[in-house]
């Protein structure tokens, strides 16, 4: 799949904390601090948007990126993400009812 | 792993981030602990959905880590719901219970759900103290079938040891049957005073004997002469706050009153009248208590044991005084940082002899 559909992996625990995502797997309470990049594709990841629309829509527009650049960098990070089951990818958009909730705005201030 | 943890608490303590929710749903329980602080005479608990919109707030301002606890929470007919709810949200989900209510059925939905740990207090490896300390016959046979179902489930199981008279002589033989059963272990010496403010659960505390021993005990504390050396007073003693208790950690009770801790019974709202959100951020007494630093405490800032102290600032409300110290905690930092005597001149009488 060269340019899948991403979906937020259900069964996590999450929050957003200063602006960046923080994930904790149950299986083995693996803990993840995303930066902000991955944080945006994070929430994103809505299972009805491809990885070129979240890299050209959110990734290019938010920060000072070239298009080839956010997209080869995104998909590195969506193979990690997918393998450690965080992330799910489809040819076809995804279930809503099978993709985590996203968050909410940092509403933290 | 803890260095990440710790460097996230961190940070949701420096923004005031309730990172940290421990609700407890019931006060109920099906035993009768005899170092229990809570009165299970438990009414008026915030039903289903109330709950589920508490913690749709709580997700709202940033909650992750989500304790459930009681009383004892499977006691409630609608337990499953309400875990339900709090794992589709999306919280790391912890659950303190007894076990005795949890057979294969109940261990399998709550590994389906991703429950992130269940933590179970195992008082001894004797069925006969144990059962004597929870006042529920064959409650050790169940908790101890619980946590080898919820093993086996895949979820990760904490066997706690709340540490007092009754059972201080085997908690090394509760350590043994945790590594044996395959789960991490953890103890607690502190007895909480009565949540009405009765301090007669003191009489339940170990001795400062055996809490000596307790600090001295290496496969306990790791390094001992580490853990019993008194830190230097923070640099920053001014800025630094007593505790997470209302920066990044938060309590709710099953009547929906919101407080700093579980063991800080500091009214500061109830969420039936406001949201949690507005509770936490304008609360007079959450502000009140998250205003307060290290400075701020009349004695305990000026005492050589600050740098090491745990003080709870809960224990010291409860106490008689937020800002004062607390008698329980003045006397674990004793008893861990005691000093060698100073030498002393001895004198003895030879009686001419020289």
């Amino acid at each position: 799949m060269n340019d899948p559909y991403v979906a937020r992996s259900t069964r996590l625990g999450t929050c957003t904390l200063g602006g960046e995502a923080i994930i904790i797997t149950p299986s083995d309470s693996h803990l993840y601090n995303l930066n902000q990049v991955a944080t945006c594709i994070w929430e994103a990841a809505d299972g009805q948007s491809r990885i070129s629309e979240i890299v050209e829509k959110r990734i290019c527009a938010e920060f000072e990126i070239d298009r080839e650049t956010a997209l080869a960098d995104a998909l590195e990070f969506l193979t990690d993400f997918s393998a450690k089951g965080l992330l799910l990818t489809s040819e076809h958009p995804v279930d809503p009812a099978k993709v985590a909730q996203p968050f909410l705005e940092d509403t933290n201030g | 792993m803890a260095e990440l943890l710790d460097r996230i608490q961190d940070r949701a303590l420096q923004l005031d981030v309730l990172l940290n929710l421990h609700v407890d749903i019931t006060y109920r329980c099906n035993e009768r602990c005899i170092h229990c602080y809570l009165d299970h005479d438990s009414r008026d608990e915030l039903a289903l959905s109330e709950l589920e919109r508490v913690f749709a707030e709580a997700r709202e301002i940033g909650t992750l880590f989500l304790t459930l606890s009681g009383g004892e929470p499977m006691i409630r007919p609608d337990f499953f719901p309400i875990l339900r709810s709090a794992c589709a949200l999306g919280f790391a989900v912890k659950l303190k219970t007894n076990g005795t209510m949890i057979r294969d059925a109940e261990a399998g939905e709550m590994a389906k759900l991703g429950v992130h740990q269940v933590q179970i207090s195992v008082y001894s490896d004797d069925p006969e103290t144990h059962d004597g300390i929870t006042k529920l016959p064959g409650s050790f046979r169940r908790s101890l079938d619980a946590i080898n179902l919820l093993r086996d489930s895949g979820i990760h199981v904490v066997l706690a040891d709340p540490l007092m008279r009754a059972n201080i002589d085997d908690y090394r033989k509760v350590q043994t049957l945790a590594e044996e059963l395959g789960v991490a272990f953890t103890f607690d010496p502190t007895i909480t005073p009565m949540i009405n403010g009765d301090l007669d659960l003191s009489n339940q505390r170990v001795t400062r004997t055996a809490l000596r021993q307790l600090y001295q005990d290496a496969s306990l504390v790791g390094d001992p002469a580490e853990f019993c050396r008194p830190g230097a007073p923070p640099d920053n003693l001014h800025e630094q706050v007593p505790c997470g208790a209302g920066h990044n950690a938060g309590y709710i009770d099953p009547n929906g009153s919101v407080t700093p801790c579980v063991q800080f019974p500091y009214p500061c709202g109830n969420v039936r009248h406001q949201s949690l959100a507005d509770i936490w951020r304008h609360s007079p007494q959450m502000l009140e208590v998250r205003s307060i630093r290290l400075k701020d405490l009349h004695t305990c800032s000026s005492c050589d044991l600050v740098g090491g102290c745990t003080r709870c600032p809960g224990l010291a409300y409860m106490e008689g005084d937020m800002r004062g110290p607390s008698a329980i905690d003045c006397e674990k930092s004793e008893v861990r940082f005691s000093r060698v005597p100073s030498p002393t001149l001895v004198q003895i009488s030879m009686g001419g002899q020289l």
